[in-house]
């Protein structure tokens, strides 16, 4: 039998703001452990949370931007159960009335195709802390140590309808709903750093049926490439148990990357009855129809939008304007290099190319490119001059990469100015013609082709400084 | 009884508590005999009518979002029945 | 009247017009916890040293001609679930019999502003969950009236302080009748303030949507002055109100006339100790002589209340003390392979028996299954019972009925029936659910000469009426200036 996959994602990402969700600890990342913490985020008696108004409002875009309904009333709940990372033993979350519901995002499929993913709801809570264990696997120690400093970031949970049946549409998802928080700035979004992290939910359904099966669990996925090997692995497992005539089992299991499976995790039956209740010592929220489109007004550009207009104004291919367009820092970096009057089309070649690939041989964000924006623009800009050519522009930016010249001044240092004046050329050429007189009869005898070996010589000879095109004319002319 | 052995084991779970063999009986009939009590809320319609979990019509109240002192580590862990290079120390984890 | 007799505000006069000093009545209040505490009990912490500490450094203000707050320099007793930083919070709980909070609650702010003399944490039902005070891990407290009863609770250390003389003042915490229950049965003052009047930060939760801390004294004037200490917002508690707060010994006048007072048919029942009855009859009486127009009123969900009350206070409760696991703060149980069986031990060996039965009651009820029937069922009652006094308020300025159905009773007479000890709430709850302000004033004795209060119950941050109401009957009556015949005394 055929199978499909019925896959959903819930989504934590944690929120960029200066100070937990319910005190006035930092968020740093890796501060030194248990030195963010206060009465508060311990969770000592007598405490009580207070809530940043910040999250809220990062909540409220996030909602905005992954196409939600607000909701009007909002309230704050209970999820009660024991671990030590959690110092109350329940996690302040939001249950019947989230802050956010209804809402999607649009994927785009590697076949050109679009899909709509719906988003069920996006709702408010606080992270847990993280415990630090001496063994392998948390199992195999004896004693672990427990760090407060996370407990009590604020994190937004994006729950999605289980729309996708691919582990190539869960890891779109999970892209595309990244680059919508990364450009409403809401969340760092370092996934390294655990700001991104996803549960997600598979199941099993022959082919065509509407039934949805039994699905399993996996928590915590922290990299798209492990989104997609996790469900890969986890799809296969279910095939084969149900090939076999067997049952999937709900459950929880984990990813181990090293090894590539899923395994099961045993949880007790009743460790899942969450108890849920109003959080008695937080008031509702109330949000205005004005509020919210105060919010809705305050939004970026986002990566759809910002698509459009680059497919619209500077004429580039979807491919092309998806890539640009996928972060926004990419997409600011393409309009910084574009504000230079650079050519579009050549600056998404470039980003897509020589910069990408300096940035990922290095693991550099593009923020932090050696090359900024203006400087590749510059450079851009003296290839539609003439002043270089293309292959030229190559060592140009290479040079870039190393210092902060402009790239006038790396031209002009290193020599690497074009040779346009065609004086110059035609003695080259002369040169050539004279030393090769095979070609320049394999030419004139019909093969048109040989022209390329004579251009070859030339642009050799010339340490790739003469401009092709004029040395192309030459040779038709001299050669008749 | 309305409260069966099975309700007991699992409330005790849930409770994180241990009940013990001799207490068990007692636990249960104490137990029983309140919740029979509280069945006289059967008697009251409440369709239609909202919960009410915050008795004062209090709403939005929040906090800036500015970093605040936070407690001196040793402060932090002055209670801990076991600490460690300042880490709070737990006995095995065996679940998630 | 011995110093340590006299309420706060005949003190203050005292230390103002430099007739007493601070030390003179700190060590006095002292020699008369060497001479009571033995058979009251009052007290689970005495810090002597910083009393005298505190009492000497306010006498070298008053020396100094500096003007002295109204609390100044007079001691008072503070129960032990209000967070005191450096000093142990045990909340009368083994599994927190080591706890010394590293913060104050915001009422010890407030209060240590006025420099006054903090005699120590008074015993308490284990995490306010009782009614007699007999659930403190630690001792059982005796009523000043008569130490073989009991003193009430959950407040019962406070009150039974400031009846024996060992505290001038003190604060408690009534989460379903913790301060006013107590202040019936020591014959003292005792008032629970509107829902979110007092901020809560610091005071360790029994049940969040319910508790509230609140004063307990010899007589009104003194409750008003404190009131006006501990109220106010609160950016540390998002319940707490934001709404200014009334000077409220303007309220303390002596005029009822032409005060709707509402006498609700339903507090008058079945159950109902005949002498409580009938001295709480002649204070209604009273209030009419004085000027007061009496109205019969009905809340007719009140029969509910019990029910409500203990399934939203537990369920709140079951989740408010899921954090005493022995991860980060108090006692943890020796000899546990591991981590789920460590915070079970703990939990098991820590905590004393009616604070079980509440968080297993509590979740029991919030559990899968029954959510809906007892839960969900409450939180809707719940606001039936609120409705209930906002029609009777259309109607009537203040509520008056007794604080508790019996005068106190004799300790272990109650504790082994739990049902009928949670039926002893009857009067005081409602008020609770409703997040409505009570007070209680002594109105008189039983035949076996044990105090019997007065509940006046007020609309919501209406507090001036009941204290002009308990203030103006008081002053018709000599009943706060009655003390326990207790040592030598």
């Amino acid at each position: 039998m055929s199978y499909e996959a019925v896959i959903g994602l819930e989504i934590h990402s944690e929120l960029k703001t200066n100070t937990k969700i319910f005190c006035g600890c930092a968020t740093t990342f890796g501060a030194e452990h248990n030195t963010h913490v206060c009465p508060v985020c311990l969770g000592l008696p007598g405490v009580l949370p207070t809530l940043n108004k910040r999250v809220l409002e990062f909540a409220i875009k996030a909602g905005l931007a992954l196409n939600c309904e607000i909701n009007k009333f909002s309230k704050f709940d209970r999820k009660n159960y024991y671990y030590p990372d959690l110092p109350k033993n329940w996690q302040t979350s939001q249950y019947d009335l989230p802050i956010c519901e209804n809402g999607y995002v649009d994927i785009t499929k590697s076949n050109g195709e679009t899909k709509r993913i719906r988003i069920t709801r996006i709702h408010m809570e606080e992270d847990a802390g993280k415990l630090v264990h001496s063994g392998n696997t948390i199992k195999d120690s004896d004693t672990s140590n427990v760090d407060y400093n996370r407990t009590g970031v604020p994190l937004i949970e994006i729950v999605s309808e289980p729309d996708m049946s691919s582990p190539e549409e869960a890891r779109l998802y999970m892209e595309k709903v990244k680059s919508i928080l990364q450009y409403i700035d809401v969340s760092n979004c370092k996934m390294e750093e655990g700001n991104l992290r996803a549960d997600l939910n598979v199941s099993l359904r022959p082919a065509g049926s509407d039934v949805l099966g039994t699905r399993t669990e996996m928590k915590n996925i922290n990299s798209f490439k492990a989104v997609e090997e996790a469900l890969t692995y986890e799809i296969e497992r279910q095939e084969e148990v149900l090939e076999d005539g067997g049952h999937i089992i709900q459950e929880t299991r984990t990813w181990d990357p090293d090894r590539g499976i899923t395994l099961s995790m045993r949880s007790k039956e009743n460790a899942h009855d969450y108890r849920y209740m109003p959080e008695p010592d937080l008031v509702p929220i109330i949000t205005t129809d004005e509020e919210i489109e105060a919010f809705r007004n305050s939004l970026p550009e986002l990566p759809d939008a910002r698509k459009a207009r680059l497919e619209e104004q500077f004429g580039l291919s979807a491919y092309d304007a998806g890539i640009i367009t996928s972060s926004r820092d990419m997409a600011e970096y393409f309009d910084g290099v574009i504000e230079t009057g650079a050519d579009a089309k050549l600056a998404a070649n470039w980003i897509m190319g020589d910069l990408s690939k300096n940035l990922n041989a290095e693991s550099l964000e593009i923020a932090d490119s050696p090359v900024d924006a203006k400087r590749l623009g510059e450079m851009i800009g003296l290839i539609s001059k003439g002043t270089i050519s293309s292959k030229i522009a190559k060592k140009v930016f290479e040079e870039m990469w190393k210092c902060p010249d402009s790239p006038e001044k790396i031209v002009k240092d290193k020599g690497l100015v074009q040779i346009t004046d065609t004086k110059a050329i035609e003695e080259i050429v002369d040169k050539v013609i004279e030393a090769n007189q095979k070609a320049v009869e394999d030419y004139k005898s019909g093969n048109k082709k040989a022209i390329g070996a004579l251009v070859g010589q030339v642009m050799k000879q010339s340490k790739g400084k003469a401009n092709p095109q004029t040395v192309n004319q030459l040779l038709a002319q001299k050669l008749g | 009884m309305k409260v069966t052995k099975k309700d007991m084991e699992n409330v005790a779970v849930l409770s994180r508590l241990d009940i013990p063999a001799d207490k068990e009986a007692q636990y249960t009939q104490q137990l029983n005999d309140v919740l029979e009590y509280f069945d006289n809320l059967s008697a009251v319609n409440t369709d239609d009518i909202k919960p009410l979990a915050h008795v004062l019509p209090i709403s939005n109240v929040f906090r800036e979002d500015v970093v605040k002192e936070s407690l001196d580590r040793d402060l932090a862990l002055s209670n801990a029945p076991l600490k460690e290079d300042g880490y709070f120390k737990v006995p095995k984890v065996l679940e998630d | 009247m011995k110093l340590f007799e006299q309420p706060a505000h005949v003190l203050h006069d005292m230390l103002v017009n430099k007739e007493i000093t601070s030390l003179e009545l700190t060590e006095a209040v002292l020699a008369r916890i060497d001479e009571v505490e033995g058979d009251v009990k009052a007290y689970l912490t005495i810090t002597r040293d910083e009393a005298i500490a505190q009492a000497k450094a306010v006498d070298e203000k008053i020396a100094r001609g500096e003007t002295i707050s109204f609390l100044e320099g007079i001691p008072g007793a503070i129960k032990d679930n209000i967070c005191t930083k450096g000093v142990k919070t045990t909340c009368a709980s083994k599994i927190l019999q080591n706890f010394v909070a590293p913060y104050d609650a915001t009422v010890m702010t407030k209060l240590r502003e006025q420099n006054p003399v903090i005699i120590g944490k008074a015993n308490m039902d284990e995490f306010a969950m009782g009614g007699s005070t007999e659930n403190s891990a630690f001792q059982k407290t005796g009523n000043p009236w008569n130490t073989d009863c009991v003193p009430g609770g959950s407040s019962g250390g406070s009150a039974a302080a400031v009846a024996a003389g060992t505290a001038v003042w003190a604060l408690g915490s009534d989460t379903g009748g913790s301060i006013r229950q107590p202040a019936s049965f020591c014959g003292v003052v005792g008032m629970k303030p509107t829902y979110g009047r007092v901020s809560r930060y610091g005071l360790v939760a029994y049940a969040s949507s319910l508790d509230q801390i609140g004063p307990i004294t010899k007589d009104v004037t003194d409750c008003a002055h404190i009131l006006n200490i501990i109220s106010g917002r609160d950016e540390m508690d998002s319940t707490s109100v934001n709404e200014e707060v009334p000077d409220f010994t303007k309220a303390l006048v002596e005029d009822v006339k032409g005060l709707k007072v509402g006498i609700p048919k339903e507090y008058f029942v079945k159950g109902m100790d005949p002498d409580v009855e009938k001295t709480v009859r002649e204070a209604v009486k009273k209030l009419e002589e004085l000027g007061a127009e009496i109205v019969e009123i009905s809340l007719p969900n009140t029969d509910y209340a019990i029910s409500t009350y203990y399934l939203i206070s537990p369920a709140e409760a079951a989740t408010n003390l899921a954090r005493y696991d022995g991860v980060s703060y108090g006692e943890r149980a020796e000899d546990a392979a591991d981590l789920v069986e460590m915070m079970t031990k703990t939990r098991t060996q820590y905590l004393g028996e009616e604070v079980k039965r509440r968080i297993m009651i509590g979740n029991y009820a919030l559990s899968a299954g029954y959510y809906d029937a007892y839960y969900l069922k409450a939180l809707k009652v719940r606001r039936l019972i609120k409705e209930d006094f906002d029609k009777a308020f259309e109607q009537v300025d203040v509520i008056v009925c007794p604080t508790a159905p019996t005068p106190a009773y004799k300790i272990g007479e109650k504790i082994s029936n739990p049902l009928e000890m949670y039926l002893q709430d009857a009067c005081t709850v409602p008020l609770n659910l409703a997040g409505l302000p009570g007070i209680s004033v002594p109105c008189g004795y039983s035949s076996n000469n044990m105090p019997i209060g007065l509940q006046i119950i007020g609309k919501a941050l209406d507090e001036e009426t009941i204290l002009r109401v308990a203030y103006t009957y008081e002053q018709s009556q000599s009943f706060h200036n009655d003390r326990a015949q207790l040592g030598g005394n």
